[in-house]
């Protein structure tokens, strides 16, 4: 309570009720489960009409789609991993379009929360990509990989003690955590701050002197908006290039 | 710690006295979290639109790599935001 400003408890921010089936069952259908059901959908429904389009100029979906794969092909895969990783071309795709539909729920009028905002989406996304890359080690090297990445090749075997237990750290541990925690902060503060925002604006709405703030906090809040859809598909786009990072590393062994 | 103050700690509870402090904490968990990433950023931004500015055929290069950078030196402070929820609001 500031100002006669009563600012909401976290939990009336990012908790939903389900729609049905009780509270904490594995079934309950909450809105997240509707976002990331909606960006299932519209991620395989875009893709599906984009396929079936025919004809040698792409239009509509298809031109989207299109525009958005030579973004992820040339944009991301080829610097980062070079021409080897165009075969991961699919899943990062489909990667990058499902995250930045989650995101951009949050801007969205009637849902105005990003589905990344629960730390079980990212999570469950983050998880995938650590087996993804594992994977994709254990196909190219073999089972050298897990040598492979907690001993660079070329290291002073001295220094051997010390680099192991940094290098499991690092790879097996610190990456999908930090990839999960990246992405589920940067949403949560982004729908926070667009509800501190709205907040305000709905408590200067009022007969007072108040009122003529209004207009600056009106305007922060519609500014604001416009950068949470720049973060919605920066945050889609560094998940997508964290994850060729990592499956271009553990195609290679490092040198 | 001023009189009022005292007067003013000694007139809460000790349940709300615990959750002024935590947001005290709170707030200093996030504020020096932001000191460094703040720092990195700063830097490696400069840094990389000089790198564009004096070569601008390898600026999508560049861009890329800022991104990567940006984006590990940003966790940090992402941490540091999530601890400050954590002892705010659980």
């Amino acid at each position: 309570m500031i100002f006669g400003l009563e600012f909401p408890p976290i939990e009336n921010l990012v908790e939903w009720p389900n729609a049905f089936g009780p509270e904490g069952s594995w079934y309950g259908f909450n809105k997240i489960a509707l976002i990331n059901l909606v960006a299932l959908v519209a991620t395989s429904v875009l893709f599906l009409v984009a396929g079936r389009s025919k004809g040698l100029v792409p239009k509509g979906a298809r031109n989207l789609v299109e525009s958005g794969v030579a973004f992820i092909r040339d944009g991301i895969i080829m610097e980062t991993v070079g021409k080897d990783g165009i075969r991961y071309l699919p899943y990062l795709v489909s990667l990058f379009f499902f995250i930045f539909i989650t995101n951009i729920f949050e801007v969205i009028p009637f849902f105005h929360m990003p589905g990344n905002a629960r730390m079980a989406g990212p999570a469950v996304l983050a998880l995938i990509t650590w087996v993804y890359f594992i994977a994709v080690g254990l196909k190219h090297q073999g089972l050298k990989y897990f040598w492979n990445s907690v001993a660079p090749p070329g290291v002073p075997k001295a220094l051997l003690p010390l680099v192991i237990p940094i290098e499991l750290l690092s790879t097996f541990i610190v990456r999908p955590f930090s990839l999960a925690v990246r992405l589920f902060a940067n949403m949560l503060a982004g729908h926070i701050l667009l509800v501190t925002f709205s907040v305000l604006c709905i408590t200067l709405f009022s007969a007072t002197l108040l009122a003529l703030v209004l207009p600056f906090s009106f305007a922060m809040l519609v500014g604001l908006t416009g950068f949470e859809i720049m973060v919605a598909f920066l945050q889609a786009y560094i998940f997508t290039i964290l994850a060729a990072v990592y499956i271009g590393s553990s195609m290679h062994a490092e040198h | 710690m001023s009189m009022l103050a005292q007067i003013a700690y000694d007139a809460t509870s000790k349940a709300e006295a615990q959750a002024i402090t935590a947001s005290g904490y709170a707030g200093l968990a996030y504020g020096l979290a932001t000191l460094g990433p703040g720092i990195g950023i700063g830097y490696l931004v400069g840094q990389s639109v000089q790198a564009m500015a004096r070569q601008p055929e390898a600026a999508g290069m560049v861009r890329t790599t800022m991104f990567l950078g940006i984006a590990f030196t940003e966790a940090l402070a992402l941490i540091g935001f999530v601890v400050f929820i954590l002892l705010k609001f659980v």
